[in-house]
């Protein structure tokens, strides 16, 4: 039996995976550029351009607002860790109780899925609306009374309906077994709740949970429309006195600053949960 | 005399209609390994189950070292804590490094110091050959290293009884070995056992008494010699005819 | 006596009356209108009395209302002519072509917002009115900065919050809300201890929805209190409109106009 010579070497595979790489280096820049270029190319040579950029990118009216929003921003960031922590301690309970099927807990369940259809059907800014004005017209006794805490009491009630749900997606997709072995180990039904089925749930909805964070963070600009000076509302008033709608741009980067880092991080969680199911990541180069 | 370690009398288990326990009698006595065979189906995991309290019992009485834990109203907690159970998909806790899975029970449910649970822990992993995974992840151990865990887990809190469910069917074959070597160890150990297995060799030469199980019934038990060699009931012969003619 | 004919033809639904006196370029025929032979009016929804009633721009009611219908008469349009769009103040100042040939909208007139847009010259003069509860001892205040350590409640986009900011010196953040109706509800609820608003919606409010309130006083927003027509920057009406507004001011028909749809500010202490 004769030994073929080779047909290919170890060389010209090599050159011609290189000469692949280039090829789809030089053609996603092109594309970037025609594609980047080209829309910008059309905003700058729009005949409104010089107004716009006057009236949204005004660097002096950028300069005389933005310490003014920033310090509105900062009751932004307050509120959302505030009711962040509020929403992740009540969304559980009200998971929990949904999915505990205890005889004891059957009217708070009942309670619980009316509580959840009604906020999650109703827009989030009508019951802070709701909330700011109507609850002290009741005049209760012991009912806080300040704008931003009742707010801030409407976010986390919207909120929590949210994230009780994604709470009990990851609940019930633990696998019965698992609470099984807890109880063979002698573990209470609170106990292998809390160290086994709960842990587990909690890591397995973590990026859909930071998804419902990030739009909370977003959704605190609500409270202003009861009253406090959120970084929205300081924009606003900016933007009606100076009939300039830079503030709001620069609202908008500070909502962006808070949320980008957010939203990387979700997708990074994602990313590492598809690896660790063996996902579908295969289509793509790694 | 001290009564049996396990005693079951009459049980009967049914789901949605169906019965899967049809009075079931069985004593189980300290030191002593019981091998529970019969078809998939025929009630073995369930009546495992029904020992630990996993699923409650519809009529009969279960004792534990004499004393009745089905009664009504009683909290099992207690009684699980008095009991182990090993299960066919392991069933580990896939959040928690292994000797923290071997150690929850002993911490939590027995209010062991966690330094010394960690210790007998360790030393337990160790004995399984498991000593260099003790800091693992369940999802980086082979099936056969899970389940090893698995059965220390069980251990570590010093039960009365081990129960195995089927405890090598869901690995790969050239696993299984490494799996029913701790078993002989542990009885080897004078620990007292339930193993339902479909390992009829491993069954044969490992267990005290061999129990057949069918259609929720005990068919027929006896020393291991005399139900594989010459099995009294029609039903065990079939059992077995067909086990043997699958090899 | 022109007083008095153009009161008669206001007290009609809708009582412009096509005087067209300005002539030259400014005819309904000559302007570069939004929509030609119609002159487009713009305010935002809701409209609040005392500058509109009903929420209904179109009936003539009310000062502004009527102050359009007066400057359509002038510049040659009948009342039928006039068409209403809604603007909101929001975007009333936004680049690009506008809805409407003017905007009325009880918007002052400063000089940052005039580097955007055009205002006619003022066709009114409101200063700020302090509401309080008659009850409070603010009721009786002396100065202005009695109210330092209030809670004070105004509608966003209006000069009241740079009024209150600059002239009140407020320790508390002043509360800010949407509509002058959430102003109203946040007083009602004891959120706010006062309200600021321009003196003419005070007047307003306190004979109206507010009870057991009273104004407490007027003062003068620093950037002044004087109310213009909004039109595109650079509008080419621009000069016709402020012709309008002019003359209304100079035969005494905007005066008439304050007297027949807004109480008297005669009795109303200014603060200091």
């Amino acid at each position: 039996m004769t030994t073929l010579p080779p047909l290919t070497t170890r060389e010209d595979r090599a050159r011609a995976h290189r000469h692949r790489a280039r090829r789809s280096i030089t053609i996603s820049a092109i594309s970037t550029i025609v594609v980047i270029g080209g829309l910008v190319a059309y905003v700058l040579t729009s005949p409104g351009w010089p107004r716009v950029r006057r009236q949204f990118f005004s660097a002096s009216v950028f300069g005389s607002s933005f310490g003014s929003v920033l310090s509105g921003f900062w009751l932004d960031v307050r509120m959302f860790l505030i009711v962040e922590v509020v929403v992740l301690v009540f969304a559980l309970l009200i998971a929990l109780v949904r999915t505990m099927r205890v005889p004891v807990l059957f009217p708070l369940r009942m309670l619980a899925i009316v509580y959840v259809d009604v906020f999650r059907g109703v827009p989030t800014i009508l019951v802070v609306y709701l909330f700011g004005f109507a609850v002290p017209g009741l005049e209760l006794s012991g009912m806080p009374t300040s704008a931003t805490t009742l707010s801030g009491i409407a976010l986390a009630l919207c909120y929590s309906a949210y994230v009780s749900e994604v709470f009990r997606a990851g609940l019930e997709s633990i696998h019965p077994s698992q609470a099984g072995a807890a109880l063979a180990l002698g573990l209470t039904p609170t106990q292998a709740l809390r160290h086994v089925i709960v842990p587990q749930a909690v890591r397995r909805v973590l990026p859909p949970l930071l998804n419902d964070f990030i739009a909370l963070q977003k959704d605190v600009a609500l409270v202003s429309v009861v009253g406090p000076q959120e970084a929205f509302r300081v924009a606003q008033i900016f933007a009606a006195q100076y009939f300039n709608y830079t503030p709001l741009m620069a609202a908008a980067l500070l909502y962006l600053s808070v949320t980008i880092p957010l939203t990387r991080l979700v997708d990074r969680m994602q990313a590492r949960n598809m690896r660790e199911r063996g996902g579908l990541l295969a289509l793509g180069p790694r | 005399m001290s009564p049996p370690v396990l005693e079951l009398r009459g049980v009967t288990k049914s789901y949605g209609g169906t019965d899967v326990l049809r009075g079931i009698d069985l004593t189980v006595d300290e030191h002593e390994a019981i091998a529970l065979i019969g078809a998939s189906g025929s009630g073995k995991s369930t009546l495992l189950r029904c020992i630990d309290l996993l699923d409650e019992i519809d009529d009969g009485d279960i004792l534990l070292d004499g004393e009745p834990i089905t009664v009504p109203g009683l909290d099992p907690v207690p009684i699980r804590r008095r009991l182990g159970l090993v299960f066919q998909a392991f069933n580990l806790f896939p959040h928690m490094r292994v000797i923290d899975n071997v150690t929850l029970g002993a911490t939590r449910a027995q209010s062991v110091d966690r330094a010394q649970a960690r210790a007998s822990g360790l030393a337990l992993l160790e004995r399984f050959g498991l000593g260099d995974r003790a800091d693992a992840y369940p999802d980086n151990l082979s099936g056969g290293q899970q389940q090893r865990v698995a059965i220390a887990r069980a251990l570590l809190t010093h039960p009365r009884a081990v129960l195995l469910d089927e405890v090598t069917s869901a690995l790969d074959p050239e696993l299984v070995g490494e799996v029913l070597d701790i078993i002989r160890e542990l009885k080897a150990d004078g620990m007292t056992m339930i193993i339902a297995t479909h390992e009829m060799e491993f069954a044969r030469d490992f267990a005290d008494r061999v129990c057949f199980l069918a259609d929720g019934r005990i068919v027929e038990h006896g020393p291991p010699e005399q139900i594989f060699s010459a099995p009294a009931q029609p039903e065990t012969q079939r059992f077995l005819a067909r086990l043997l003619a699958r090899r | 006596m022109l007083a008095a004919t153009i009161g008669a033809g206001l007290s009609t639904a809708v009582g412009a009356t096509p005087r067209g006196v300005l002539g030259g370029a400014c005819t309904p025929a000559k302007l570069k209108l939004r929509d030609p032979g119609h002159l487009t009016v713009a305010t935002d929804s809701p409209a609040y009395p005392p500058y509109f009633e009903n929420n209904k721009p179109s009936n003539g009611k009310g000062f502004e209302s009527a102050v359009a219908y007066a400057v359509a008469g002038e510049l040659g349009f009948t009342a039928s002519q006039v068409k209403w769009v809604v603007e909101p103040f929001d975007s009333s100042y936004a680049p690009g072509p506008k809805s409407f040939d003017f905007d009325i909208n009880e918007i002052s007139i400063t000089k940052q917002r005039a580097q955007e847009v055009d205002f006619s010259t003022p066709y009114y003069t409101n200063p700020q009115g302090i509401i309080v509860a008659s009850s409070s001892p603010l009721a009786h205040a002396k100065s202005l900065a009695a109210f330092r350590k209030a809670t004070i409640g105004v509608q966003i986009g209006t000069t009241s919050l740079s009024a209150v900011t600059a002239e009140i010196k407020p320790t508390a953040q002043p509360q800010v809300f949407n509509t002058s109706n959430d102003v109203v509800s946040a007083f009602k609820i004891h959120r706010v201890q006062a309200i600021v608003v321009d003196l003419a919606t005070a007047f307003d409010l306190t004979s109206t929805v507010l009870s057991h309130t009273t104004i407490a006083g007027q003062f003068s927003a620093p950037g002044g209190d004087n109310w213009g027509l909004l039109l595109a920057l650079h509008s080419p009406l621009t000069m016709c409109v402020d012709k309008a507004v002019n003359a209304l001011r100079a035969n005494g028909t905007l005066s008439a106009l304050d007297k027949r749809w807004i109480a008297s500010a005669a009795s109303v202490p200014v603060l200091h």
